[in-house]
């Protein structure tokens, strides 16, 4: 159909009920989270800036600093491994898991993890793994997929949630109110945690000059998730890397606050090896897989500024297309203006079957406005439009541009056009039957032409 | 690729992509002090501006054991954990003001503990946050699973700035910082408090 592209679809498919939860998800705090930034910093932007040069420096060396930080892992206690594909990773954590007999773990959330359906293939070989993230937890319960990088369940209400801890068998009774909810979640998990004999994270930073493994959330679980258990295994993208120690508060003081408003988050656990001998609980063997999984494409391409990304979900809570179409509709681990980045870049091969996400945004730089590591985005959306021009991959625009090419680029035929658009304010055009026409209009109201007038004014002013 | 042969690609990749490049971006020469938060850190006094800011997050600054004794009253929750190391300073007061305290964390009765006192290894003031440290923390567990967590605090422990705490990290395999109580919104975005972790997080000055 004229006029549409598959994120229209999505967002026309889902539930009002959906669309309100994420339109009201993604809104809230919003502006709290612009105005905590700028309340406790002069010049926010500088430390962006910042953040944005630290990031490239190590991605233009990211060699040295992986292998540095392998070095400083390994000499810590940790074992360091390389996954360079997605199902690498899978069956490196799989192997390490078999070593250690683990059949049972909990893992706290990880977008790498997501990005390679790490539970389902757990769960395929024997392993019980479950999620401790609350929203994570309740969309392993319903088989569903986050939909946020912060807010995985944005798009479901407690009415939702409530009946699938009944159906679940979590709580014995019907119950919608977020903190019982939250009470049941508590009970129910920490028995797991007790249980359990691995736990799996991923990491927000890794430093490079020690080794030492940053992870930040707000519920504790992956404190907990590694607290009684022997073994901890850290999936970690390549592009997590920073140089120093000393960075951390630059990337700490940006992430909590565009995040969540929060200038820390609760727990921020610095994980430099396995436990000290004199501590009782906590893991006797740490385990870190550095994946690539496609990162190093992204490297090479003219779009590598998308893995300075820190995912705190900035980007999507401000963007007008994620709050019409929900996550969902990127059909991928990352929705979003960054998934629409990053999403089709990581699909390699399988570029075209996300080449139109690029084109889902009005490219009105929101998010580049948010992003506390400066990512230009809607420079890089152009970039994949671009690449997706070239390799000959047509996905509708939302409405055909090439008759408005031959009109823009004509003076006279635009001025023509222009003095004839007034014609449209008389002319029936809403009962008009014509079905492309009459597709735009289903979704746009159109204003009264003013064509001609401001060119009118502008040469009698001359005249005067 | 087994592990090796996915290293050495990786590698390799990393190389190829990074080799293309003009230029590279320098690593940026910054002063820490373009990170601090000059509204959160107004005052002078260390404990004051730590009170300030761990209050924002719904922490609860105490500075006397009767004080503490009193909350644990109030709230009825009259049975927990204390270090032994801290057990003569404010274990053995609470039990003389009536509470259970017990010296040795059983991890088959998780759920018994109500309160769990451990040592904070230090604090930041400019985020309200506590440091706990595994070589110095007496049991993880202990300052996780009660649904009060109090971390006792030395006033000449309490950092100024984040990047501060950070320049002190040392060996330690596991540092934790706590700002405030376990907390989500993943429910419509309501902040419920007390998830996995203590629903009530107190630092007790000594």
């Amino acid at each position: 159909m004229i006029g549409t592209q598959l994120i229209d679809e999505y967002a026309r498919a889902i539930s009002d009920e959906k669309q309100a939860a994420v339109i009201d998800g993604s809104s809230k705090g919003t502006e709290h989270r612009y105005h905590v930034l700028h309340k406790d910093y002069q010049d926010p932007d500088a430390l962006r800036k910042l953040a944005a040069s630290i990031k490239d420096h190590t991605l233009h060396h990211l060699g040295d600093y992986l292998a540095k930080a392998e070095q400083a892992l390994v000499a810590r206690g940790a074992k360091v491994h390389f996954a360079a594909t997605g199902e690498d990773a899978r069956q490196t954590i799989l192997s390490i898991l078999q070593s250690h007999g683990v059949t049972r773990l909990t893992k706290s959330k990880s977008m790498a993890a997501e990005e390679i359906h790490l539970n389902p293939f757990l769960i395929e070989n024997g392993v019980e793994c479950l999620e401790s993230d609350l929203g994570e937890f309740i969309i392993q319960l319903d088989n569903d997929e986050p939909s946020h990088i912060v807010k995985p369940i944005i798009h479901k209400n407690r009415r939702e949630i409530a009946r699938t801890f009944l159906r679940e068998g979590i709580a014995a009774d019907y119950n919608d109110d977020p903190e019982t909810i939250t009470r049941r979640a508590r009970v129910h998990l920490r028995a797991k945690y007790m249980e359990a004999q691995a736990g799996i994270t991923g990491a927000n930073f890794v430093c490079a000059d020690t080794g030492r493994l940053t992870l930040v959330t707000n519920e504790g679980n992956s404190r907990f998730g590694m607290a009684p258990v022997p073994v901890h295994i850290a999936l970690v993208g390549i592009e997590k890397i920073i140089p120093r120690e000393q960075d951390l508060a630059v990337f700490l003081n940006l992430l909590g606050r565009s995040a969540t408003g929060q200038q820390l988050t609760v727990y921020t656990e610095f994980i430099h090896g396995p436990r000290s001998a004199n501590q009782p609980d906590g893991p006797e063997h740490m385990h870190v897989v550095f994946m690539d999984n496609g990162r190093t494409d992204v490297l090479a391409s003219n779009c590598k500024e998308i893995l300075r990304c820190i995912r705190c979900g900035a980007c999507q809570n401000v963007c007008p297309v994620y709050r019409q179409a929900s996550g969902h509709a990127y059909r991928s681990t990352y929705g979003g203006p960054v998934g629409a980045v990053l999403s089709p870049l990581l699909f390699g091969d399988r570029f075209p079957e996300l080449a139109d996400l690029p084109k889902a945004s009005s490219l009105c730089g929101a998010c580049n406005e948010v992003c506390p590591v400066d990512i230009p985005i809607p420079d890089l959306l152009l970039r994949l439009r671009d690449k997706a021009h070239h390799a000959h991959i047509h996905s509708p625009a939302a409405i055909p541009m090439s008759p408005f090419g031959t009109l823009a680029t004509s003076p006279s035929l635009w001025r023509t056009a222009m003095t004839m658009s007034k014609a449209m304010n008389h002319l029936p055009i809403q009962v008009a039957p014509i079905k492309p026409l009459q597709d735009w209009l289903g979704q746009r109201t159109l204003p009264e032409s003013h064509g001609g007038d401001f060119r009118k004014w502008y040469k009698s002013r001359r005249k005067t | 690729m087994n592990d090796s042969e996915s290293r050495t690609s990786i590698f390799a990749k990393i190389e190829t992509a990074n080799a293309a490049l003009k230029t590279r971006a320098p690593l940026p020469d910054y002063d820490v002090a373009i990170t601090h938060s000059p509204g959160k850190l107004e005052g002078s006094d260390l404990w004051e501006i730590f009170c300030r800011n761990f209050k924002a997050v719904n922490g609860k600054p105490m500075s006397s054991v009767d004080e503490l004794a009193g909350f644990l009253k109030s709230t009825h929750q009259l049975h927990g954990y204390c270090d032994p190391a801290l057990f003569d300073a404010i274990g053995s007061p609470l039990a003389a003001a009536g509470l259970t305290v017990e010296t040795t964390y059983d991890r088959s009765r998780y759920d018994d503990y109500q309160f769990g006192i451990t040592r904070a290894t230090g604090a930041i003031a400019e985020s309200g946050t506590v440091i706990l440290d595994d070589e110095r923390t007496s049991h993880r567990l202990a300052a996780l699973s009660p649904w009060v967590h109090v971390a006792v605090l030395q006033r000449a422990e309490i950092h100024r700035a984040i990047s501060d705490a950070i320049a002190v990290f040392g060996a330690s395999p596991n540092i934790i910082w706590c700002t405030g109580p376990s907390k989500t919104a993943d429910v419509e975005g309501i902040l419920i408090e007390g998830v996995h972790g203590p629903g009530e997080q107190i630092a007790l000055l000594v």
